[in-house]
């Protein structure tokens, strides 16, 4: 997850896919994001690098869809829809999140506990 | 290109041609009763004979410039010289002797009044003091210390009170007011009550019993001079402080042009507050230039000079008569806010026109100034000893480069219609002013590009030194709020509305400067 300028970034993700709820007018995903190259990124509390200017879940509603669909506070949102949103102001993020014309979205995350679940992976399977 | 074009739908009161008419300038002077004399007070009274538009305006409605009337309409006032008086001058010089000699008789009268009174009481305590000394010096009491201090009091008492009252009447005297200055008089009543009351008492108690106590004598002396000493001191108040505290505000408007000033006044009478707009009026306002207006007044006569009203029904009835009247002026208004009516295009495009024309003279007379001022160089002290030859002073000088820009300058006069303010002498005379004491061209042509004000100007060019209050109020009574009164001169008047500046509530509110705490503000979120 660490971010050096040129270079191109890698990440292990994980795919989440949300269904938007309708409440009263609006579609709602039901979590809240942070960051973005217009933001102070050393605010950021999820990120691990603090020049990190990627879109973070900073706050998960109960029994949201989000929740339901898996999405973790702390994770960072790599692609909305095929949107990158490593390189967004979070007011672009929140137009390609909450367009009207779809229902469903389609995050690409990632999170700490899965790089370390592949490296753990990697490491308890040893060649031979 | 000089002329101006005349080809469309109106008449032109072109700028006065002093001498000879121009040949591109066609001066249509219809109106009888104005005067040319540049002198004189300008009295612009417009009598449009009602028969006449409808003859203008077929004159001027085909290309042809010079009407078939023009030699019977057009008055010869352009052939007079400067010296010449017209039936208008004589008129008014007779009332202006008349009515300065009626001023001034007033004015002596005050002033013989209050030396009198001034007499008066300086002379009292002296009196009071040397009468004992001459009615009755044997009786009297030698003076002991005590009272020969006193004389020295009552020596610097009335010195301070002299000076005092120079200071503070011997003032030349600013105007002719129309009502007798209340506060004044109030005074000088007071003060001759008083000096009355005082010689009352002397006489009845100190003459007639003929007191050998010389102290009290000049005691009372004393007393009477330090009670003048506050009285004097309530004049100050009176007349002085009480009109700074400024407690109304008030909005000037002249009527012809519009320019609007507002001004703060303190608590005053209507002729005083009058007087101290005049004073501000000769000091803010631009100068009051009629030819100005001369194309609102056309455009005005232009309106109802197309319509005509006949009178179908020959009926004779005299309490017929005012119907009619009212119903031809509602027809007329009736018949003109139908008609399909195309005066404003023409306003815009000669207004735009007139613009450009004038920016246009303004550039070429900055640059023609520029060019006249680069031909002088002042001299210095040393160059002055050695070379003698060709040297000018700052008249001649101004004499010298003047012709380059005479005519720039008076090209742009003319299209800004200002030309009757400066004379050529007036012109030449800041020219050298501006040239002795280092001015720039621009500093130069400022007095021409904008219209300053009234002071600015020739001291016969400050056009009416007579004004006329006209107040439904009486005007020795106060100004209140709401209080409506015009001032008039000859050309213009004065419209002043008062406001009553509000009570001001004001509370305060402490800041400790140590409450001055700030924090980053947190990573805000969004939510989506």
């Amino acid at each position: 997850m660490s971010f050096v300028p040129g270079q191109p970034v890698t990440a292990v993700v994980e795919r989440v896919e949300i269904q938007k709820l309708q409440q009263g007018k609006n579609l709602i995903l039901g979590f809240s994001i942070g960051g973005g190259i217009d933001q102070d990124p050393r605010q950021n509390p999820f990120s691990e690098d603090k020049s990190d200017k990627g879109i973070y879940v900073t706050r998960i509603s109960p029994k949201g869809p989000a929740d339901l669909a898996g999405l973790k506070m702390g994770d960072k949102i790599m692609h909305v829809n095929g949107w990158d949103m490593t390189m967004v102001t979070r007011d672009q993020a929140r137009k390609k999140l909450t367009k009207k014309s779809e229902d469903v979205v389609r995050l690409l995350v990632t999170r700490k506990s899965l790089e370390e679940a592949v490296k753990h992976s990697k490491c308890s399977y040893p060649k031979h | 290109m000089d002329t101006e074009s005349t080809y469309s739908g109106y008449s032109y009161y072109s700028g006065r041609s002093r001498g000879s008419h121009r040949h591109g300038e066609r001066s249509r002077d219809r109106h009888k009763s104005r005067s040319k004399d540049s002198r004189s007070e300008k009295s612009v009274t417009i009598n449009t004979p009602p028969a006449e538009p409808l003859l203008g305006d077929t004159a001027v409605r085909g290309e042809q410039v010079q009407d078939d009337n023009w030699g019977e309409t057009t008055t010869a006032i352009t052939g007079t010289s400067e010296h010449s008086l017209s039936q208008e001058d004589i008129v008014r010089i007779t009332k202006d002797l008349e009515d300065s000699v009626g001023l001034d008789c007033r004015r002596y009268f005050t002033r013989t009044l209050a030396i009198i009174l001034g007499l008066l009481v300086f002379l009292t305590p002296l009196a009071f003091l040397v009468l004992p000394h001459i009615l009755w010096p044997d009786k009297l009491q030698s003076c002991g210390t005590a009272c020969e201090g006193l004389f020295i009091s009552v020596a610097f008492k009335l010195l301070i009170l002299l000076l005092a009252v120079w200071a503070l009447f011997f003032r030349p005297a600013r105007a002719g007011l129309p009502r007798v200055y209340v506060f004044r008089a109030l005074l000088a009543v007071l003060v001759l009550l008083f000096v009355i009351s005082y010689w009352l008492f002397y006489g009845v108690r100190i003459l007639d019993s003929q007191d050998e106590n010389y102290q009290g004598i000049v005691q009372y002396a004393v007393s009477l001079v330090d009670a003048l000493l506050f009285i004097h001191y309530l004049a100050i108040v009176l007349l002085e402080l009480r009109q700074l505290q400024p407690c109304y505000s008030v909005c000037v408007t002249r009527s012809t042009d519009g320019e609007t000033r507002h001004y703060n006044l303190g608590q005053l009478s209507i002729q005083r507050a009058a007087l101290a707009i005049i004073e501000h009026y000769y000091c803010d306002f631009p100068v009051h230039n009629p030819a100005l207006l001369s194309a609102s007044k056309s455009r005005a006569a232009k309106h109802l000079a197309g319509l005509k009203v006949y009178n179908v029904d020959a009926g004779p009835g005299n309490n017929a008569a005012a119907g009619i009247a009212h119903s031809q002026s509602r027809a007329m208004i009736a018949a003109a806010a139908r008609r399909r009516d195309t005066s404003h295009n023409e306003l815009y495009y000669e207004e735009a026109e007139h613009e450009r024309r004038v920016r246009k003279r303004r550039a070429r007379l900055v640059v023609a100034v520029e060019e006249a001022f680069t031909h002088i160089k002042r001299m210095q002290e040393e160059e002055q000893k050695k070379a003698p030859g060709d040297v000018m002073d700052p008249r001649e000088a101004a004499q010298a480069i003047f012709p380059s820009m005479a005519r720039a300058l008076q090209k742009y006069l003319r299209t800004t219609k200002q030309q009757h303010c400066h004379s050529m002498e007036s012109i030449q005379q800041h020219l050298a002013f501006c040239i002795t004491n280092n001015m720039t061209p621009k500093a130069f042509l400022e007095s021409y590009l904008t219209p300053g004000p009234t002071v600015q100007y020739s001291r016969d060019f400050w056009r009416a030194r007579q004004w006329t209050l006209i107040s439904e109020a009486s005007v020795t009574s106060g100004l209140k709020d709401g209080t409506i009164f015009l001032l008039k001169c000859v050309d213009f008047s004065l419209v002043v509305t008062s406001k009553k500046i509000p009570y001001i509530q004001m509370s305060e509110e402490y800041i400790d400067p140590k409450s001055h705490k700030f924090v980053l503000r947190l990573q805000s979120e969004t939510s989506v």
